[in-house]
């Protein structure tokens, strides 16, 4: 990924809302062919950073080069270039899936005599094609979400922005827009920015990830470096018998455990200072006469990095 | 100015306007009562006033203003109120039309559009901020220009074969009345559309922008108060010097409309 040419590179970029400093000081570069998570609350600057990074808004402070455009000046030929799924479908629900990706492909300037085919091609592939001609205000969430996806695509965009792309999605919806933010990038190349706050679909997705605070950035890596850095001892999980007092005390005076948490009755949560002392767990359980049904280590997760950073219950 | 894109801006704008009961029904139902039926039932009323009664009317005609009682001499009774009521008392009422068609599509388009939310994926496309302002202008201009049109033939058709019986001549067309459609009408529409645009830019949803850019109605039934009371009547001087004002009211709320539509100002809105 570092071999590959810049497609946004932002320096002390900033933004305010009155009071509110929605971006303060960003400071980025995103490669070409990347998929990068903007992770952070709600709140955090992520939807105005890729207005920001759009020319939708002008900056307070600082300096943003996308695809080699200065966003302020040139934002209509950045936009040309650039899809955005945002964070609401924002489809006119009077329309028919196929008027909307019309009406945008004008808008994009998609060569005309392209038009029906790549709205075809987009509907077919986002399986949309059988209710194509319905007003989209018959159609469910993870349609929507799909159809404006599609409509994202439409200008065979380089640059793409995905707006929380699985929230509010069920299940099965979400995998779905997962499936197809893999596929965009690992098969046709193009660079993604993934706002979410889904952490367990970022460490999935994302190539790097950068953490944004009441605008600031606080963390930027690879899912593995974030995690590795959290210096927080290894967790394992116990289940045993439900009260046995005797094991979980054995547990308790065990070198090199450095706490157990009783998660409900029989889940032990322990944490250890070390691998090594997994197998010790094992036998000092057995040692005291319970029984042993499980022993998990758990890897930690770009989740528990992101509690840790919020002084939540690091590492759980 | 990316041609394609402000014509498929205008072209949204009106499918989805003719999709929507809420909007279609005023601008078929207005223009068809006030310009279908209206004239059809006053053409109706001389026929039933009896011959002694036609006294008041000859008072109240005798409180009209000199230059339209000029216009009206030489005909009599029944023929006088047909050409009072449907050549001067309707041209105000006439206006209501394109001004209606205007507001509502335009509030549709403008303060709809920030409500439904669907103006945040039109801001993230390559178009400009002028390009998004004219597609939205000509998508309330131009139907309302239509309307105007089609409410124009309608009336003056109506009002022919209701009154040729009794006035024996046509009272449509007539210069005054070109001189609305042409020149006043377009105006009237400019004026609902400038003013709904101001209005949309402090508002959040259809209905707010539709209740208070409604007040634009209120000079134009004053215009219509004006006539019937005799202070004021429609000549064709009158109705180009309207037009010119409206033309310059016009000028004023576009070029301060397309000033302050900015993607910066929408998106901080939504
Ligand atoms: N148009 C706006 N007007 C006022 N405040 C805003 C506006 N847009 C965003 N903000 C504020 O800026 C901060 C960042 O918002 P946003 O970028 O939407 O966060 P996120 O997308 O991460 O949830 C929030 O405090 C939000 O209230
Ligand atoms: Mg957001």
């Amino acid at each position: 990924m570092t071999d590959g040419k810049a497609v946004i590179v932002v320096e002390g970029l900033s933004r305010r809302f009155g009071d509110v400093t929605a971006v303060n000081g960003l400071s980025l570069k995103i490669q070409e062919g990347e998929v990068f998570g903007l992770l952070g609350h709600n709140g955090a600057g992520k939807t105005t950073t890729i207005r920001l990074l759009t020319g939708v808004l002008s900056p307070h402070g600082g300096e943003a080069r996308v695809l080699g455009l200065d966003p302020t000046r040139d934002g209509p030929a950045l936009r040309g270039r650039t899809g955005v799924l945002t964070e609401t479908p924002a489809l006119d629900e009077r329309l028919t899936a196929r008027e909307n990706l019309s009406y945008y492909a004008d808008l994009y300037g998609v060569p005309r005599h392209e038009v029906p085919a790549r709205v075809e091609g987009l509907l077919e592939e986002f399986e949309l094609a059988d209710r194509a001609d319905e007003p989209v205000g018959r159609y469910s969430k993870g349609m929507r979400q799909r159809l404006a996806l599609a409509r994202a695509l439409l200008p065979g965009p380089e640059l793409l922005f995905l707006d929380e792309p699985t929230t509010g999605l069920d299940p099965v919806a979400a995998r779905e827009v997962r499936e197809l933010i893999v596929r965009l990038s690992g098969e046709e190349g193009r660079t993604v920015v993934l706002c979410t706050h889904n952490l367990v679909e970022a460490q999935r997705l994302c190539h790097r990830v950068g953490v944004l605070e009441h605008g600031r950035l606080v963390a930027l890596g690879t899912p593995a470096e974030l995690v590795r850095g959290l210096d927080r001892g290894l967790r394992v999980e116990v289940e045993l018998s439900p009260g046995d007092e005797g094991a979980v005390g054995a547990l308790r005076g065990l070198p090199g455990v450095l706490e157990v948490v009783e998660e409900r009755p029989g889940l032990l949560g322990v944490k250890v200072a070390s691998p090594r002392v997994v197998p010790e767990i094992a036998a000092a359980v057995v040692g005291a006469g319970g029984r042993l049904y499980r022993l998990q280590p758990q890897e930690p997760t770009l989740e528990d990095f992101y509690l840790a950073l919020h002084g939540g219950k690091g590492g759980r | 100015m990316n041609r394609r894109a402000v014509l498929a801006i205008v072209r949204k704008d009106l499918r989805a306007v003719g999709r929507s009961k809420g909007v279609m029904l005023p601008l078929v139902l207005v223009p068809l009562v006030i310009l279908g039926v209206m004239p059809a039932v006053v053409s109706w009323v001389p026929s039933l006033i009896p011959p002694e009664a036609m006294m008041g009317v000859e008072g109240f005609l005798a409180r009209m203003p000199e230059g339209l009682r000029a216009e009206l001499s030489g005909l009599e009774g029944a023929q006088r109120l047909l050409v009072l009521v449907l050549v001067y008392f309707f041209a105000p009422m006439y206006l209501i039309v394109p001004l209606m068609v205007a507001s509502v599509i335009a509030a549709d388009s403008f303060a709809g559009e920030v409500e439904r939310r669907t103006a945040e994926a039109l801001l993230y496309t390559p178009t400009t901020d002028g390009e998004l302002f004219l597609g939205k202008v000509l998508a309330a201009w131009l139907p309302a220009l239509g309307v105007g049109l089609g409410g124009f033939l309608l009336y003056g058709l109506v009002a022919d074969l209701c009154t040729y019986r009794v006035v024996g001549r046509l009272l449509f067309p007539n210069p005054m009345w070109l001189v609305l459609l042409v020149w006043v009408a377009p105006a009237v529409a400019g004026l609902g559309l400038g003013t709904m645009v101001l209005v949309s830019s402090r508002v959040r949803t259809f209905q707010e922008a539709y209740q208070l850019g409604g007040a634009v109605v209120l000079p134009v039934l004053l215009l219509v108060v004006g006539q019937i009371t005799g202070v004021l009547y429609f000549s064709l001087p009158v109705v180009a010097l309207l037009g010119l004002l409206l033309w310059a009211v016009d000028a004023g709320l576009l070029w301060y409309g397309a000033r302050t539509f900015r993607r910066e100002a929408l998106i901080t809105r939504l």
